[in-house]
């Protein structure tokens, strides 16, 4: 392989367009006669409706149609759930995307207007006349789950929509027989995902022909197009789905929503493209959220410090509805992932979805494994606290020795390659570990509380073996396809089925293919978004489309590589088999001036002036990419913070990131999603998380209450890496999108409850809000 | 966010702007628009009509009259903040106005908005009531000014009169040897002030001559330190002075408490009396 631009990290062909504001999104669309569609969402969290009259907002100017549940009863199917859990006992509830009888969050869709203009809709929205009858809510998923809670689905006793387990060796016997055991609690609170972009959807019916085009912000159009055929009934030939410019998703895109049903069930019956795009608020409300934990956790060790057990007991709160893949995401993603980075032979846990008041959950950056990755890392300082041992001392312990292809672990997955304990050696070493504890020494001595915290982890990738998607009931394949097609002048195009909305693939699949085959990076263009232009794939996210969509990418790209070469051959008059290949160019061996560039052969192979017996014409290729195993990259995160004991301000002061996600395309990309990532996974520690009052209302409805990241609350983030290779995968590249959140929210968690350990405080909930910090202080100050 | 429909008037004029108040019932002044559009985007404020006053020139600018700054309602925040004339005669004032919201909002919200809207956790009325300022207004009935401390009524009312426009604000002039500090406790999400604390504290021959303390966020309205103020006032300044002057405020919030998910009333007060420890330390050093 050239390395003229593969490893380096060129900047983002991506960023002048979306940074100068000349990207186009899906509100951007502007079609001729297109007419603008606002919701009526319910403003209670659990009631009956007794009745709706629209009359009046029917007769507003502007207005064309209103439409509720009883009219799209029968004419939209209800919205599928995408991730049937095995061995689960699994409810289904039905989901209509609009609510007739019965609202169960606030911002139910109830009706919908559709006007000449936006503000014709939002007015008219104010005239439709709503009778609920409130009924009774429920926002904690441990309480939801009891017995006596208010029931949200009759088809779902207890509110639960599942009960899943994993199991591997026999961790009740680990604890009997265990000299030390320590437990906790673990909540990480519901997040709203935030894109910038909020979600948008243009339908367009062209009713001659029977053909549906939607323009959406999806991080997996080919799925949309899928669900948009299960619950339009429009056959899936007849569907166009492109997802323009989308900015930005962290999962709350891949869901299939009843919104965008709702627009194009309102294009088909008015016979006019319809747009319907959410406000911030809305969004607030009726995009998917994440998180939304409560885990009751355990852990056993030997007196030295050798962990032989871990039980959970988790409530996953999943909102009133179930979401496309929300099933898989405390279960598959969050359960396999028990053994962290260790050797831990006796795992079992047991996990409720449960079914509450709230906007519906699906995944959020990282789905399932921060919410993971804490309980472990939180685990292992615990336990590190009661051994009075070094927490670094007792992961390096129990780290999982390196390996470098293939690691069983007790959950039942078999990791690809890991050498943990190296990732923990860089970031120590790069943080000064032992100065920092002097440090902090020197700071308690005078009253100050300085912590440290350290957090490994090790994250699932590449999703995966289709074969696995099967065996755990992802109603769908994640492989991934791509079309490498070479121009007449050297040019090219790529076609992905993936679908990149910030992450910078259309970059870094530009040094895949300038790599494999030497041509100029700026001379390949990578088409994505688009189900009539690009061929099929599953979507962009879990960190897979580097791993999944680029190796489809490399192995059609190693097909005109094939191909170029027996061109060559016959051109140059020569056995196949004595061609080379340097940089772009193909000779005969030992002859390198007499040689063919991969634009001679991309000309003469579209010409076929001169074709060897047997070839086809043209220089295109496609692949298809089914990975043998999933990836699992990792990393050791460090962070240092002081709490002010007089307020419960937590100052974040530090932050060292060492991740090792295999081979990198583009390390200055790789950097920008770790320093994206960790600020993510921060968020819910120290500032993030919806709260509810008693009747489901939520509080947090607006940026003014709900505090996300910003940068003056976070230090220099210091990035490095090690390389570790994946062995299956054609590049040895791994993923690295949601690294950064698996790891800060338990590193910054560890640092604080560090801090405070003085006192003899082992836990708050998230986030740690300073009235939080500083009761907390106040309570163990009094004797607490 | 799509605002109820609302009929827009530009006013050449303070005289105009009254008399497009008073011809168009239920119509709200627009000044910088960063209370009032948010609201009217959340449909939380849906006016009948707006007057705009944000074109009058006039209403733009700080200068030093006989003693006191007199600041247009239109000046911006970063106006004030970067303002030698401000720093150097009301410092607290130029603090203030220095740590509202972001830089876009500093640039875009004005001094006379922010005044009229009141909100309780704003920073900059509680600097104005502790420098003693007083707010010009201009009506049907013609001008008036209102203390600082007499504007607020009840949380986001105050003492205009229907069809009443605040002009502008009259700030005295620090005397020498007065030393003043303005530190916050910012939310997170909103940057409002969990807690504010405006001091100024005047020195003489040693010892403490003169105190105003005011503390927002903590109340409805912003708070007046009396007891904070008493403890003060003939005291050396020093560490233990500051201690005890910190500790009486508990008995200054007799008040409406301010309480929501980000910081109890209890917190509230419990930070109220920590930023004001600080704010009378560097207030203090600044003194003299």
């Amino acid at each position: 392989m050239t390395t003229r631009v593969f490893s380096s990290g060129i900047r983002r062909r991506e960023d002048p367009r979306l940074i100068t504001g000349r990207a186009s999104y899906t509100d951007d669309i502007k079609l001729p006669g297109m007419v603008h569609a606002a919701i009526l969402r319910s403003m209670y969290a659990h009631a009956n409706i007794t009745s709706i009259d629209t009359s009046a907002a029917a007769a507003q100017p502007g207005v064309l149609a209103v439409y509720t549940g009883a009219d799209t009863e029968g004419a939209l199917n209800g919205l599928p759930c995408a991730w049937l859990i095995p061995n689960s006992d699994l409810k289904t509830p039905a989901h209509p995307a609009i609510a007739k009888d019965r609202v169960r969050y606030v911002g139910d869709a109830v009706a919908v207007v559709v006007a000449e203009t936006r503000y014709q809709a939002e007015d008219a929205l104010e005239h439709i006349t709503v009778e609920y009858e409130p009924l009774d809510a429920v926002l904690n998923p441990k309480e939801a789950a009891q017995d006596g809670a208010p029931q949200l689905h009759d088809d779902a006793p207890n509110n639960l929509a599942f009960t899943w387990a994993v199991a591997g060796g026999d961790a009740d016997a680990a604890f009997a027989e265990a000299d030390v055991t320590v437990s906790d609690v673990i909540t990480l609170p519901r997040l709203i995902a935030n894109p910038m972009e909020p979600r948008s959807a243009v339908a367009q019916w062209v009713g001659a022909t029977g053909e549906l085009t939607l323009w959406n912000t999806s991080q997996n159009p080919h799925i949309a197009r899928f669900l948009t055929s299960v619950v339009t009934g429009v056959p899936e030939h007849r569907i166009r789905v492109i997802a323009p410019e989308v900015g930005g998703g962290f999962g709350s895109k891949i869901p299939y929503y009843p919104d965008e049903a709702i627009a194009a069930f309102c294009a088909m019956r008015l016979g006019v493209p319809v747009k319907w795009t959410e406000t911030r608020s809305e969004n607030y409300l009726a995009t998917t959220q994440g998180r939304d934990h409560i885990e009751e956790v355990e852990m056993a060790s030997t007196a030295d410090g050798r962990i032989t057990g871990l039980r959970t007991t988790v409530y996953a709160g999943l909102g009133a509805y179930l979401s496309t893949a929300a099933p898989g995401v405390p279960t598959i993603l969050h359960g396999l992932m028990y053994s962290g980075a260790y050797d831990i032979p006796n795992i079992s846990g047991t996990i409720y979805g449960v079914f509450n008041n709230g906007t519906p959950v699906d995944a959020y950056r990282g789905a399932g494994r921060p919410e993971a990755t804490t309980l472990i890392e939180r685990l292992v300082d615990v336990l590190a606290a009661e051994l009075d041992m070094d927490p670094v001392e007792l992961r390096r312990k129990n780290f999982i020795p390196k390996f470098e292809n293939g690691h069983d672990v007790a959950t039942g997955i078999t990791y690809d390659s890991g050498d943990y304990e190296a990732t923990l050696d860089s970031a120590l070493d790069a943080a000064g570990y032992s100065s920092l504890r002097e440090d902090q020494a020197q700071a308690r001595q005078e009253g100050r509380l300085v912590g440290v915290g350290v957090s490994t982890y090790v994250e699932i990738c590449g999703l995966g073996p289709s074969q696995v998607a099967g065996a755990v009931g992802f109603q769908g394949g994640l492989w991934e396809s791509a079309i490498v097609r070479f121009h007449p002048t050297g040019k090219v195009n790529v076609m992905v089925g993936s679908s990149p909305h910030g992450q910078g693939e259309e970059t870094t699949f530009a040094q895949i293919v300038a790599g494999e085959v030497g041509v100029d990076v700026d001379d390949v263009e990578i088409i994505h978004g688009d189900t009539d232009l690009t061929p099929m794939g599953w979507g962009t996210y879990g960190s897979r489309t580097t791993a999944v969509s680029g190796a489809a990418v490399t192995l059609a790209t190693r097909k005109i590589k094939d191909k170029s070469r027996a061109l060559a051959a016959h051109l140059l008059e020569a056995a196949t088999e004595d061609i080379e290949y340097e940089d772009g160019r193909f000779f005969v061996r030992g002859s390198p001036d007499q040689h063919k560039t991969i634009q001679d052969i991309a000309l003469m192979a579209n010409v076929a002036w001169d074709m060897p017996e047997g070839m086809e014409p043209g220089l295109e290729a496609s692949a298809f990419y089914d990975p043998p195993n999933f990836t699992y990259p990792f990393g050791a995160h460090l962070a240092v913070v002081e709490v002010d004991p007089a307020t419960g301000q937590i100052d974040l002061q530090k932050y060292v990131a060492v991740d090792d996600c295999g081979v990198q395309i583009n390390p200055m990309i790789v950097e920008g999603q770790v320093h994206g990532g960790v600020a993510q996974g921060v968020g819910p520690v120290l500032w993030e998380g919806v709260v509810y009052d008693e009747s489901g209302q939520p509080l947090t409805g607006t940026m003014l209450d709900y505090a996300l990241p910003r940068a003056d609350g976070l230090p220099d983030i210091e990035v490095q890496s090690n390389t570790t290779p994946s062995p299956h995968h054609p590049l040895g590249v791994k993923g690295v999108g949601e690294a950064g959140t698996i790891a800060s929210t338990p590193t910054v968690y560890n640092a604080v409850m560090d801090a405070l350990r003085p006192l003899g405080i082992t836990r708050i909930d998230m986030p740690l809000t300073p009235e939080k910090v500083w009761r907390a202080m106040q309570d163990a100050r009094n004797g607490g | 966010m799509f605002p109820a429909n609302t009929n827009y008037h530009r006013a050449g004029s303070v005289a105009e702007a009254v008399q497009l108040l008073a011809a168009n019932e239920g119509a709200k002044v627009l000044a910088g628009g960063h209370s009032l559009i948010p609201a009217m985007k959340l449909r939380l404020a849906a006016p009948e009509a707006l007057v705009d006053i944000g074109h009058i020139d006039a209403l733009r600018g700080i200068s030093l009259e006989g003693g006191s700054l007199v600041i247009g309602a239109l000046t911006n925040f970063a106006t004030i903040a970067s303002s030698e004339l401000v720093q150097a005669n009301a410092q607290v004032l130029a603090e203030a106005a220095g740590v509202v919201g972001d830089p876009a909002v500093r640039n875009r919200g004005t001094i006379g908005g922010n005044v009229s809207h009141g909100d309780p956790a704003s920073d900059p009325p509680t600097a104005l009531t502790a420098l003693g300022a007083t707010y010009n207004v201009s009506g049907p009935g013609g001008e008036r000014s209102i203390a600082a401390s007499d504007f607020p009524t009840g949380l986001l009312e105050n003492a205009l009169q229907d069809n009443e426009i605040l002009t502008g604000v009259a700030v005295p002039a620090l005397a020498a040897g007065c030393g003043s500090a303005y530190v916050k406790f910012p939310h997170p999400a909103s940057r409002y002030a969990v807690v504010g604390v405006a001091a100024i504290v005047g020195v003489d021959g040693g010892s403490c001559s003169s105190a105003s303390v005011v503390i927002g966020g903590v109340e409805t309205t912003p708070t007046r330190a009396s007891s904070v103020e008493a403890a003060l006032v003939g005291s050396d300044l020093g560490d233990g002075a500051l201690d005890a002057a910190a500790a009486a405020v508990a008995d200054d919030f007799t008040g409406d408490p301010m309480s929501d998910i980000f910081a109890s009333d209890e917190y509230r007060r419990a930070m109220a009396a920590v930023y004001l420890r600080r704010a009378l330390g560097i207030a203090a050093s600044r003194a003299g």
